[in-house]
């Protein structure tokens, strides 16, 4: 593997690829991400942002208690979020655990959700603690399975004790595993890396590794996709960008609730690495109540009322 | 030693327990009798609204669990905060609108007291208007009023103090919360009432309370789909058909009362009707 050309492989030059690394002020990142909160979104703008936003929700259910019955009603809504409006697009994929990979992909293909990819959180997600072999049999049964992306989450432990190289040596075998099957996100938990600096780190460390995605948190982890981090991992894949002419993309998930707090999103991108990353394969966002403040406000601009969460399906 | 500056009040909205400023950064200007200038309070604006509503709709669970009893209490706390402050809404009542003493403090007087009275009916009312209905079978059939959610109000103009008080608690007595736009001529008791509720064990977003323009909130608040009755008693008689017209969408009840009594509570319920088995 040639990884961009930035390391051989060794630790030797993992150390110096992210030596290399300048580090981020802090200071400065969240008070750039607090000044681009308060652009104001309105009318036209409003509307595609909104459309935009849903096909780059994965709408995810990771809970113990999934049922079958619940992922295929969330594959429905999926495939149509709001069923009676034909307008309003399918999202950008299905996010669930490993064992309901089959069953979203058999129920979105009975009802023409072909177009949908169902996304597996992998590598004993979410905590990462498990021995190598059993994360790539996990990731490997998701692929069998017909999970078209797989969320893999680092291993914090190994990366906070500056172990780097086994962080990166895991996301590579992950990386080969997938081939050309799967798309590879990485999942970094910045909830746990606590500085900006690790965020950076973590960011270039991935996506030399060969991350299509970078990716903030599980979602079980508070603070998680923070305005300031995710402006980071937007900046190190602008930088990796000029560096490699390559594209990564990048996927904030937990704390996105509401359409308000979705579009602050899109405007760190636009900002950021600019347009051509407004695009469901480049940006995702990982929520699930999220979809219903979308379609809610959807509707106002449409009805020109306040809606009510009785209008929407529940999750 | 220079004179104090006078340290003066800013007005602000009361939603979900807080006391933010209009999204709209907008204030109009409150004048007395004699056309002084009073005070600035906000001009809430649609936004104010749909969040006060989000709020009172995250509260309606837990208000409506509570046991009436507890219902009872609150509302009785609301009385005796409200009494520890009747000097400051007798002078604001009497600078806004120049009455006399005397009539301002019977004002705060009948509110108080009728905050108690509604104090009273939160474990009555059940009694007044459910029923135990008469079947030809071997069960029993329950009617039982229940809160209906999210109700809005528009208080009346005068008085600005009572007025508010009649529009809210028959209202929250049944378990409904409840955003109300206050008197736009006379809005500082409803503002210092709001700080009278925010030490009352009331929890956040029971009431929430907006001054502004009714012109512009109202309808609104008729098309809300989340809202889910309306009180328009405040609201000139030649415009209710506008506001019912704009509320038929949803099925709103729209009501508007010239009076308090137990029927303006049970306007705001609905009834549930449940059979149970006799012996078991």
């Amino acid at each position: 593997m040639s990884f961009y050309g930035l390391v051989d492989g060794t630790e030797a030059s993992l150390k110096s690829y992210l030596g290399k690394l300048s580090g981020v002020d802090q200071v400065g990142a969240e008070a750039r991400a607090s000044m681009l909160a308060t652009r104001s979104i309105k009318t036209t703008s409003k509307r595609w942002a909104i459309d935009t936003a849903i096909t780059m929700v994965d709408l995810t259910t990771l809970e113990g208690a999934d049922t079958p019955g619940k992922v295929k009603a969330l594959c429905t809504k999926a495939v149509r979020p709001d069923p009676t409006d034909t307008t309003v697009p399918s999202v950008g994929a299905v996010c669930v655990y490993n064992d309901m990979v089959s069953v979203a992909r058999a129920h979105l293909d009975l009802i023409g959700g072909q177009h949908v990819p169902v996304a597996a959180v992998s590598t004993a997600f979410p905590s990462g603690r498990a021995s190598m072999p059993v994360k790539i049999q996990d990731t490997q049964d998701a692929i069998d399975a017909g999970a078209a992306e797989i969320d893999m989450v680092i291993d914090r432990g190994a990366f906070l004790a500056g172990r780097y190289i086994d962080v990166f040596n895991e996301i590579v075998q992950i990386r080969q595993i997938c081939g050309n099957k799967a798309h590879l996100k990485v999942i970094f938990e910045t909830g746990e890396l606590v500085t900006y600096d690790n965020v950076r780190k973590a960011s270039f460390l991935a996506m030399a590794a060969g991350a299509d995605f970078i990716k903030t948190s599980t979602g079980k982890v508070a603070p998680a996709a923070t305005p300031p981090v995710v402006l980071v991992m937007l900046e190190a894949v602008r930088d990796f960008y000029e560096m490699t002419q390559v594209r990564i993309g990048v996927k904030p998930a937990g704390g996105i609730r509401n359409t308000k707090d979705a579009i602050k999103q899109l405007v760190l991108v636009n900002e950021t690495v600019g347009p051509d990353w407004l695009n469901p394969k480049l940006f995702r966002i990982g929520a699930s109540a999220l979809l219903n403040d979308l379609l809610m406000q959807r509707m106002k601009m449409d009805d020109g009322y306040y809606t009510s969460p009785q209008y929407v399906t529940m999750d | 030693m220079s004179d104090r500056i006078d340290v003066k009040k800013t007005y602000k909205l009361y939603i979900n327990g807080a006391f933010p400023r209009t999204e709209s950064g907008r204030t109009y200007e409150v004048k007395n009798a004699k056309g002084v200038f009073i005070a600035n309070p906000c001009l809430a604006s649609r936004k104010d609204l749909r969040d006060a509503v989000v709020a009172a709709r995250a509260a309606h669970s837990g208000w409506n669990k509570a046991t009436a009893y507890n219902r009872g209490q609150i509302l009785y706390r609301i009385a005796e905060m409200l009494e520890g402050r009747r000097g400051q809404f007798v002078e604001e009542i009497v600078s806004i609108t120049g009455a006399t003493k005397v009539k301002a403090d019977k004002e705060v007087t009948e509110a108080i007291d009728r905050l108690v009275w509604y104090a009273g009916w939160t474990d009555k009312i059940a009694s007044l208007a459910g029923s135990t209905n008469p079947v030809a079978g071997p069960f029993y059939n329950f009617t039982i009023p229940e809160s209906m959610g999210v109700i809005a109000a528009i208080a009346p103009e005068a008085p600005s103090l009572l007025g508010l008080i009649d529009a809210v608690a028959p209202i929250i007595t049944s378990g409904n919360t409840v955003v109300v736009l206050a008197s736009t001529k006379a809005p500082l008791s409803a503002m210092t009432f709001a700080e009278v509720l925010a030490t009352s064990d009331l929890p956040a977003g029971v009431i929430n309370i907006l001054t502004g323009k009714k012109d512009e909130i109202a309808p609104w608040m008729a098309s809300h789909m989340d809202i889910d009755a309306l009180d328009i008693s405040g609201l000139s008689s030649e415009k209710h058909a506008d506001i019912k017209v704009a509320g038929a969408e949803n099925l709103k009840r729209i009501h508007s009362f010239k009076s308090a009594d137990p029927g303006r509570i049970i306007a705001f319920m609905e009834a549930k009707t449940v059979w149970h088995p006799i012996g078991l």
